[in-house]
């Protein structure tokens, strides 16, 4: 079902897009130059996702998310100046510089954080789940993951356990192609993925995860369900990596043409503008600045990231606790 | 004061603390009224029903990753893996997540979770190589754990109180031999903290470091010697880690002689590290070498022929303490 929305709400849906993209663009910078020493896998052609998704959440719901990370958590609604200060290894940084791009965390906007082993955080997406069921909350839990990860045992024994005890938790499958190296199909047999998912008693289904508006209504129909004690969902979203696995990785498995085709015909953000000129009303002239707000926003969260400090060495047993 | 097993001292934990924390709760394979593979939480079930009792699908890295999901939200799991050698399935939420989390997110969260896990062989037979290890060293070595391996009720009781109320992951190791060893629980309320030895025999002639089942050798060990005029002490550390150092370093600067002992295979094993500990802080104090007693590196083979030269034994200790003594 097609949900209506603001015309504030679309117009930050873009905003928020762009933002994860010159987030994107300004880690990979500064990883090149040096500045950033660890990998940076970055979610760009995938903002459509991120979204889509956390639109349709409300800001005491929780995620865990992925080593692909930034967007969710930026879409979440994470503090940038933090996210960047995290990233580059900050005392100011959401976990003061101990975790890094691959493993931050905000939970002041409901961020149980990220995992850097592939389905490790959808079990404990699981757990947050079970807790809020146990509390008597009317909280959900978005656990996001990729292709890589359905080879998993963990992945689909959280989608049984999460089924047989019915808990509000969507499963939000971010398939974006390539685990790596290997291609979707070279690691899932079946074309109908969302159908493995089916098998465990789940409701499911499949969206173009570059429409960001398609992911939102998904997502907020999976989230109504769980919301009323209807149990898991899983979708996929079909989105695809415009950048390496990491920045500057060689990327042997695909060709140029092909980067640049997608690049051309499924950005997400271009198509989202599109739509809003087209079937929502906003005037086009009012994109350009939209974008530049997200730029502006990325500009200061770098400033405030570089003037900080990074954590004094002898800190290095600090939340140490065992 | 009421006798217990040491079964029912961990049972008697963990049903005072769900009475007296809703946050607690229990989840693992067959946990609910069948009351688990050795029946530490039969009568749970009834009490505190399917939601606080879970019996869950056999998933060992699912169950931890759970737990842990559940801890770092508010509420205090303690979750049950049927034996420690299936502890290998969870690896990852064990090691990589739940030690993990707190340091790795900047003190954002906590995770409360316990796991408990029973191990071990000796005096229960033929379980074989994938049912009878000492897994402790694998997780001892790992920054963020607490690892715990009681040898009485009453710490079996006070040590899992304890854990429970900790907010850092803690790795609960009862020993499967010991379940039926009868011994003092106090009724009233108390609890063993974590990171505290504790001297289960006092001596002055050689110290004898044993944790566990293992206590219960040197006890035995210690009664033998005691007939031939040599009294040991022996320390229990309890925790594991975090290790009480203090209490070993005052016994052996007293005695000036150690023994180590510990089921599980040699190599690496805690065993080693509190030896290395030894000369690194009592080496002035020593009169002799330290004398490590420890299973053999091999799997746990199965035909009683075969398994009882794999583990070490109360007569190995005595024979340790006469090295040591150079009698």
């Amino acid at each position: 079902m097609k949900m209506t929305l603001s015309p504030d709400t679309l117009k930050q849906i873009y905003r928020t897009m762009w933002t994860i993209r010159r987030f994107e663009e300004t880690a990979g910078k500064l990883y090149q130059k040096g500045v950033i020493k660890g990998g940076i896998h970055a979610s760009i052609g995938q903002e459509g996702v991120a979204v889509g998704v956390c639109t349709a959440l409300r800001p005491d719901d929780w995620i865990t998310s992925t080593h692909r990370g930034h967007g969710h958590h930026i879409a979440k609604g994470a503090d940038l100046g933090r996210l960047m200060a995290e990233i580059m290894g900050k005392d100011t940084g959401y976990c003061r510089g101990r975790g890094g791009s691959m493993h931050v965390a905000a939970f002041d906007v409901g961020s149980l954080g990220a995992s850097a082993i592939v389905a490790a955080g959808v079990p404990m997406g699981v757990g947050a789940a079970l807790s809020a069921r146990m509390q008597g909350r009317d909280r959900v839990v978005v656990s996001f993951f990729g292709d890589g990860a359905m080879g998993q045992g963990t992945l689909h024994e959280s989608l049984n356990l999460a089924a047989v005890w019915k808990l509000p938790i969507l499963f939000l499958f971010e398939n974006n192609q390539f685990a790596v190296s290997t291609r979707v199909d070279q690691s899932i047999a079946v074309k109908d993925r969302q159908a493995l998912a089916g098998a465990y008693g789940l409701a499911n289904a499949c969206v173009d995860g570059q429409d960001v508006l398609a992911v939102y209504d998904a997502v907020h129909a999976a989230v109504e369900l769980a919301r009323g004690g209807g149990g898991p969902s899983f979708v996929e979203c079909q989105t695809y990596r415009f950048e390496g696995h990491y920045f500057g990785e060689p990327q042997v498995y695909r060709t140029r043409e092909e980067v640049e085709e997608a690049r051309r015909s499924l950005d997400p953000i271009a198509r989202f503008g599109a739509v809003l000129v087209a079937e929502q009303g906003i005037p086009e002239g009012e994109l350009p600045a939209l974008e530049a707000r997200a730029s502006q926003a990325v500009e200061e969260a770098l400033a405030f990231a570089q003037e900080s400090p990074e954590p004094p060495a002898e800190a290095y047993k600090e939340f140490v606790y065992a | 004061m009421p006798e217990l097993t040491y079964l029912e001292a961990i049972r008697e934990a963990l049903c005072e603390e769900m009475r007296r924390d809703p946050t607690v709760f229990i989840m693992g394979e067959d946990v609910g009224l069948h009351g688990g593979a050795f029946g530490v939480t039969k009568g749970l079930f009834e009490e505190f029903g399917p939601e606080r009792v879970r019996n869950t699908p056999i998933c060992e890295n699912t169950i931890v990753g759970t737990a842990l999901g559940a801890a770092m939200t508010g509420l205090r799991p303690v979750a049950e893996i049927m034996f420690a050698d299936f502890s290998a399935l969870a690896f990852d939420q064990v090691v990589n997540q739940a030690a993990k989390v707190r340091y790795m997110f900047g003190g954002q969260c906590k995770a409360p979770l316990v796991v408990r896990m029973p191990q071990g062989g000796l005096s229960w037979k033929s379980a074989g190589a994938q049912h009878s290890q000492s897994v402790e060293a694998w997780y001892v070595h790992t920054p963020g754990l607490v690892v715990v391996s009681p040898s009485t009720p009453y710490d079996a009781k006070g040590l899992l109180k304890a854990a429970i109320r900790d907010d850092n992951p803690v790795i609960y190791l009862e020993h499967k031999a010991m379940y039926s060893t009868k011994g003092q629980v106090p009724k009233d309320e108390y609890v063993v903290p974590l990171g505290q030895a504790d001297v289960k025999r006092s001596g002055k002639d050689a110290t004898v470091v044993a944790a566990g089942y293992m206590v219960h050798f040197a006890l035995e060990a210690a009664d033998r010697l005691a007939e031939e005029g040599i009294e040991i002490e022996i320390v229990d550390p309890r925790t594991l880690k975090p290790l009480d150092e203090e209490t070993i370093y005052t016994s052996v600067r007293k005695t000036n002689r150690a023994v180590v002992v510990q089921e599980a295979c040699k190599t690496a094993g805690v065993g080693a590290e509190w030896g290395m500990l030894i000369y690194e802080n009592c080496f002035d104090w020593l009169d002799a070498p330290v004398v490590r007693v420890t299973g053999e590196d091999v799997p746990i083979p199965y035909a009683n022929s075969l398994e009882g030269p794999v583990w070490p034994r109360p007569e190995d200790i005595v024979q340790a303490v006469h090295q040591v003594l150079y009698t």
